[in-house]
């Protein structure tokens, strides 16, 4: 069987761009983390729920980018692929 | 790649429906072609999107201003007005209680046009358009005028003590801080272009990929999900971030 130079990369891209996903567990469970910790805090302090909640959605927000930077790489791997030029 | 549902095929009489269209179009489409400086450029998706969000800003922009200007004030405003008092109070409050009494007034309207941008350009593929915030070319600008903001401001307030801050704890963390100062734009513009084309890209395949019959009930979730909800985080997290920046920038002094 003969693997061209272009599949033998696309190939070796989509397989990265599958593992540059596994950035998402690291932000799911910062982001986890602190709902739970917010729910403690509502939990404990009712009165606080507004102040609470958008001081949660902000931590989750800068969480959640480190899980986004995966999410760009793979798409970059997907559908402008850097290293097809490089041939 | 015209996938064949054989269950479902075989169940549903006609097949017109059922097959997958597998026309996906996940980035933006080039419509027309020019040239400008040596260079060849397109008019995209992103820049009639844009377009048609700026025009309903506008368009809103008048209406609200027709209609306060038009307000009794002896007599208890209506719908309209109502709703549109309620948004800039509790804007006004948001900002105030972010930036302090003092600077807050200041930077409220810039956050709210701010505000008012996102929102509509994240939730515009509710209406058939591609997010124009799905664009790196249109969250990177905004979040240079954020970067630009806390710059200029620094050195407007804090003076040398600016310039100081670079070498704090010990005078080789300057390179460090220079990075962390320029990542934040980075980081910002990422944030809001990751979420936004995260949503596009998934309901794009949803569109695309599924046969007919399934994408008739089940995107509207994803919609409500992926532009109504996140679109409105993403809002918030944005206008936050540039309000937290700029006040931690001016810094406390009374």
């Amino acid at each position: 069987m003969n693997i061209t130079n272009e599949g033998l990369i696309l190939a070796c891209s989509a397989i990265g761009a599958g593992l540059a996903m596994i950035a998402g567990i690291g932000s799911g469970i910062g982001q986890g983390n602190a709902a739970g910790q917010a729910a403690a805090a509502v939990g404990r302090n009712p009165g606080a729920r507004g102040s609470i909640m958008s001081t949660m959605l902000l931590g989750q927000a800068v969480a959640e980018t480190t899980g986004l930077y995966g999410l760009v790489i793979a798409l970059i791997l997907l559908f402008a692929n850097p290293l097809l030029g490089k041939l | 790649m015209n996938v064949e549902y054989a269950l479902l095929s075989k169940a549903l009489p006609s097949r017109n429906l059922i097959r997958a269209d597998s026309s996906v179009e996940l980035g933006t489409t080039g419509y027309f072609k020019y040239h400008l400086f040596g260079q060849q450029l397109y008019i995209t998706t992103t820049h009639v999107a844009l377009f048609i969000v700026c025009l309903t800003l506008i368009l809103f922009a008048v209406v609200a201003n027709r209609a306060i200007k038009k307000a009794d004030p002896y007599k208890s405003p209506g719908m309209f007005v109502n709703i549109l008092e309620m948004l800039v109070e509790a804007l006004d409050s948001l900002v105030i209680s972010n930036m302090g009494k003092k600077h807050g007034p200041k930077f409220a309207n810039y956050i709210g046009t701010l505000a008012c941008f996102i929102f509509l350009s994240n939730i515009s593929g509710l209406f058939g358009l591609r997010a124009p915030t799905a664009d790196y070319g249109v969250t990177l600008p905004l979040a240079l005028i954020t970067f630009i903001m806390i710059q200029y401001n620094g050195f407007k307030y804090q003076k040398l003590g600016k310039v100081k801050g670079w070498f704090e704890p010990i005078f080789f963390f300057f390179p460090i801080n220079i990075i962390g100062d320029l990542a934040t734009p980075v980081s910002m513009s990422l944030r809001l272009f990751g979420n936004i084309l995260s949503g596009t890209v998934m309901l794009g395949l949803v569109y695309g990929l599924l046969p007919k019959v399934l994408t008739l009930v089940w995107p509207a979730a994803l919609h409500a999900y992926l532009d109504l909800f996140a679109g409105a985080i993403q809002t918030f997290v944005f206008c936050m971030l540039t309000m937290v920046f700029v006040a931690d920038a001016i810094g406390e002094e009374e």
